[in-house]
């Protein structure tokens, strides 16, 4: 239950404290440098073992515009973003006013005395510290005096809501791996930016912080560093991708951390490429070509790029070509709000390509999954001979997220249907590429480099038969199509399975999938509150697997809850089980705000209503 | 018994499907040129592999070397795809054919990157001025005027293949005529010596849409205009023999597989390694109004890309098993650790 916020006077009166459970959000100026003082904060609570989240709302620019970052503590382990804000530092002039009124009453405002504005409200706690003073006192040289006053805040804060000082210390010094000389600088303005509170401000709001043991076993980590570190461990050979927000930190965490954990595996020489291409047509193209040739291969994208990438995704799934994709979704359509959240290249990534295309599709929902699907996703792909979507999205790729430990793969890598010299030799007949010996749908492939006369093989996207030869006979082109039909229906039985939460006595059904989990989870709460009780199926895979079917056939209804407009997974659903269509009830926000608990919670009970 | 090359192979193992372009077009001769260079190279076919894009001369791949692995891509998209590819086997010795519409038009931004990252493959441009499949329409290297039945006059200017390759530091930069086979097969052998990428832009006449004796790119024009830079050969490694080389009438480029190009000077003496040359002689070349052909340009010292990127191992990568490509188990603590 969400905390109703009480007045100052109750708060103050009361002496009630309110631990642990609160959203707290910094308004800053992008590119003034306040990014490591929120993840000191954010780091700091985490090692009080205060379940937290950290949400970045940052705008589509380098510096100047408008920034918040948000923080959410919540002993419960709710870790959605928070539609209200108990406590609000106010950095930034252009959006005081904005940020002001945000403030849930009974709430706390902080603020830089540096912004020269009235306070036009008394249902709060309003502080102001000394922030730039505080920043030159502190002998940091002129070029850094804006980056450490917002260490100010963090000094403050700290005293103000209890955070330890010990975590803080341990947060820069992972911040800066170790380096004492900007660690001793921070840490100074910070411990007198304390001190300076502790003498000068009077505690006047009930939010509070207290050590609990709610993080043991935890790490912190974004979506996009994550699914890098899994393709790593998935042995990645080739990577593509060109520059787009919020893709981009998948191929950069790639290239700063591969050769950590590769180069000493072979002593050959490199085990793997990354090139950064001329535009997302050429990423998927090099990624297929590297696919082709027996590697594995990826690129990663947002929105834009996936509707650059639609003619070779019709290929991949025609040459029957493996190949990894990240979509890290963002809003569109067209260039959209490119640094806000959605969920909204469903239905195209469905069918992307041309003519009658399918394809794969994998949910992760936090980071740990952006691991596990970063290595699972080069054994899908190869498996089944066909690109595999990962689709992630902002909030998930580039936020930090409180998750499992990653976990060493379970299995071992599976190559698919390869055949190599050797396996040649003992073939009956003449080989196909694309002949359906074990009656699956998927094929036997040879990749360039194997020197048996009976290899070769001429991929093309034109129609082709068994042999791979061109053909533009009907028979031979509906033969084909049929088979890729029963593989990607062969395909379920590689792919996650749904993640299932009951509850018992439930009525209703909910279905989601990706990073709108937590917000899922914490309104299934909200609703049992109120006495709703919803089972919850969180998808991880498309094409749908059976206990999706059997989970809309126990339920006479079920919810839909996405991130666009349109419902996208509802009509996925919809085609998929067109007899049940009367049960399924689409729920959607495209705010290009990560999910909120109530919000979701609300929009079920007015259905319901 | 039908005669075998240096690997027991006869000339018909380098053979491919049978053509379906029309009779008479100058990418069929380039195809034969391909299968007589690999015949006498003594490549083994399942070391090479090909690549196309989309449109007559990317059809072509089917016809030659059919035991090798190819991949006929997207309209402009060859050189992203074997980009990807060339990675798989270091080892593989790569043809790609495109056609001036593939590489020139819709692939001008693909063909300009390829350049600059020195893939170490054989890019031939079948240049006829013309789209063939579609049937008749210009392409971006068609000379502004030239008219075309259905489309009027063309009144632009016209895409240089080779002035794009040099200005995008093309290492391997040759123009030829599929009218000159021997000098076909010698580039193609020669280009295939090369650690890098080899343009090969060989004007093709298209001698249904677009092959009238005025027309820049027909049979005509290029043998009444052709005018050879030198007298082009090429010596493979294995077969070195003695050159009689002439101060000032011989040119001798060594290739970094120990093979030779023997350029034999005709009116002038003409420095290949000169960039800056080679502008200048294709200048000359629109002045003059003729058809330069030769090679034009060369630099054997560039990293190719598989250099740049630590890969050009003899193990290839695409037989590499998860031994090689894994982490340890302890690596997932040091990932874990990483995190905070």
């Amino acid at each position: 239950m969400t905390v109703q916020a009480m007045t100052k006077e109750e708060a103050q009166s009361s002496g009630e404290r309110i631990v642990n459970d609160f959203s707290m959000t910094v308004a800053t100026m992008n590119g003034s440098g306040s990014q490591t003082s929120n993840l000191t904060l954010l780091r700091a609570m985490f090692k009080m073992g205060i379940p937290v989240s950290g949400k970045n709302l940052f705008p589509s620019n380098i510096q100047g515009l408008p920034t918040w970052y948000t923080i959410r503590a919540s002993k419960d382990g709710y870790l959605a973003r928070r539609e209200t804000h108990e406590i609000i530092v106010a950095m930034n002039a252009d959006t005081f006013g904005q940020d002001l009124e945000s403030v849930v009453p009974g709430g706390a405002f902080y603020y830089g005395d540096h912004l020269k504005f009235e306070i036009n409200r008394d249902d709060i706690a309003v502080y102001t510290f000394p922030a730039k003073k505080l920043a030159k006192d502190s002998g940091a040289p002129a070029a850094l005096r804006d980056y450490v006053a917002n260490m100010a805040y963090v000094g403050v804060l700290a005293h103000m809501i209890g955070i330890d000082m010990e975590q803080i210390k341990g947060a820069l010094d992972f911040h800066f791996s170790g380096k004492e000389k900007p660690i001793a600088l921070n840490m100074g303005v910070i411990e007198a930016a304390a001190e300076w509170a502790a003498e000068n401000l009077e505690k006047q709001d009930p939010y509070y912080v207290e050590a609990m043991d709610g993080t043991e076993g935890k790490i912190m980590a974004d979506g996009n560093t994550a699914a890098a570190l899994g393709a790593i461990f998935g042995g990645v050979q080739f990577a593509s991708w060109y520059p787009i927000t919020p893709a981009s930190s998948v191929a950069e965490a790639l290239t700063i951390n591969i050769g950590k954990y590769r180069d000493d595996l072979y002593e050959g020489g490199k085990t793997y490429a990354i090139i950064q291409s001329e535009d997302e047509l050429a990423a998927i193209g090099m990624a297929l070509g590297a696919g082709w040739a027996g590697l594995r291969s990826m690129t990663s994208t947002s929105g834009p790029g996936i509707s650059l990438m639609t003619e070779f995704a019709g290929l991949a799934y025609y040459s029957e070509t493996p190949v990894v994709i990240w979509d890290v979704q963002r809003v569109g359509p067209s260039t959209g709000l490119p640094t806000r959240t959605a969920q909204g290249d469903i239905t195209q990534v469905a069918f992307l390509g041309h003519g009658d295309t399918h394809n794969i599709m994998l949910f992760p929902a936090c980071a740990q999954e952006c691991f596990e699907f970063g290595w699972k996703a080069f054994d899908i792909a190869e498996r089944v001979q066909a690109p595999v979507f990962v689709m992630s999205d902002l909030d998930l790729g580039m936020n930090q997220w409180m998750t499992d430990p990653f976990e060493y793969p379970d299995v071992d890598m599976d190559r698919g249907k390869v055949v190599w010299e050797q396996d040649l030799e003992n073939w009956e007949g003449r080989y196909g590429r694309y002949l359906d010996k074990d009656g699956d749908g998927i094929p036997y492939r040879t990749v360039p480099g194997n020197k048996h006369p009976k290899s070769a093989w001429f991929a093309r996207g034109t129609g082709h038969d068994e042999y791979a030869a061109y053909t533009e006979r009907g028979d031979d082109w509906e033969h084909n199509m049929e088979r890729l039909i029963k593989k990607y229906d062969t395909a379920r039985q590689y792919l996650p399975e749904s993640d299932i939460f009951e509850k018992e006595g439930a009525t209703i059904g909910i279905i989601a999938y990706g990073s709108t989990h937590p917000a899922i989870e914490e309104a299934c709460d909200k609703l049992e509150e109120d006495d709703l009780k919803a089972d919850y199926l969180r998808l991880r895979s498309y094409p749908f697997r059976d206990e999706v079917q059997e989970f809309i056939q126990k339920h006479d209804k079920v919810y839909v809850v996405e991130m666009n407009r349109d419902g996208q997974m509802h009509q996925l659903l919809s085609l998929a089980y067109p007899e049940m269509v009367n049960k399924l009830v689409s729920i959607t926000k495209h705010d290009g705000l990560p999910l909120n608990a109530r919000w979701t919670s609300e929009a079920i009970q007015a259905e319901e209503n | 018994m039908a005669k075998v090359n240096a690997v027991g192979l006869e000339k018909n193992e380098y053979r491919g499907a049978p053509t379906t372009l029309c009779a008479g077009c100058g990418h069929n001769s380039i195809s034969n040129q391909i299968i007589q260079a690999a015949y006498d190279l003594s490549l083994i076919p399942e070391d090479v592999i090909k690549f196309s894009g989309i449109g007559c001369s990317s059809k072509s791949p089917t016809y030659f070397l059919g035991r090798s692995f190819g991949f006929n891509s997207l309209h402009g998209r060859m050189p992203s795809v074997a980009t990807g590819a060339l990675f798989g086997d270091a080892r593989l010795k790569a043809v790609a054919v495109s056609g001036d519409g593939d590489s020139t038009n819709i692939g001008i931004g693909q063909f300009k990157h390829i350049l600059r990252r020195n893939a170490p493959m054989v890019y031939i441009i079948e240049n006829n001025g013309v789209y063939g499949l579609t049937k008749g329409q210009f392409s971006a290297t068609a000379e502004q005027g030239l008219t075309l039945k259905y489309q009027g006059a063309n009144p632009y200017m016209p895409v240089d293949v080779i002035m794009e390759a040099l200005v995008s530091q093309a290492t391997f930069v040759a123009r030829s005529f599929a009218g000159d086979a021997t000098q076909v097969r010698e580039l193609i052998k020669a280009a295939l010596s090369h650690d890098g990428l080899a343009i090969l832009d060989i004007i093709s006449p298209c001698v249904t849409f677009n092959n009238a004796d005025d027309a820049r790119h027909s049979y005509g024009w290029a043998k009444e205009h052709q005018d050879p830079l030198h007298d082009f050969s090429f010596v493979p490694f294995e077969e070195e023999i003695e050159v009689e080389m002439v101060e000032g009438e011989t040119r001798r480029v060594t290739m970094h597989d120990g093979s030779s190009i023997i350029l034999k000077k005709l009116d002038e003496d003409y420095d290949p390694t000169n960039r800056k040359n080679a502008m200048d002689m294709i200048q000359q070349s629109y002045e003059e109004d003729v058809l330069m052909t030769g090679l034009i340009y060369i630099n054997t010292e560039p990293d190719s890309l598989l250099d740049m990127h630590g890969l050009s191992q003899d193990e290839p990568l695409n037989r590499l098993g998860q031994e090689h490509l894994r982490p340890k188990k302890e690596a997932i603590d040091a990932v874990n650790a990483m995190m905070f």
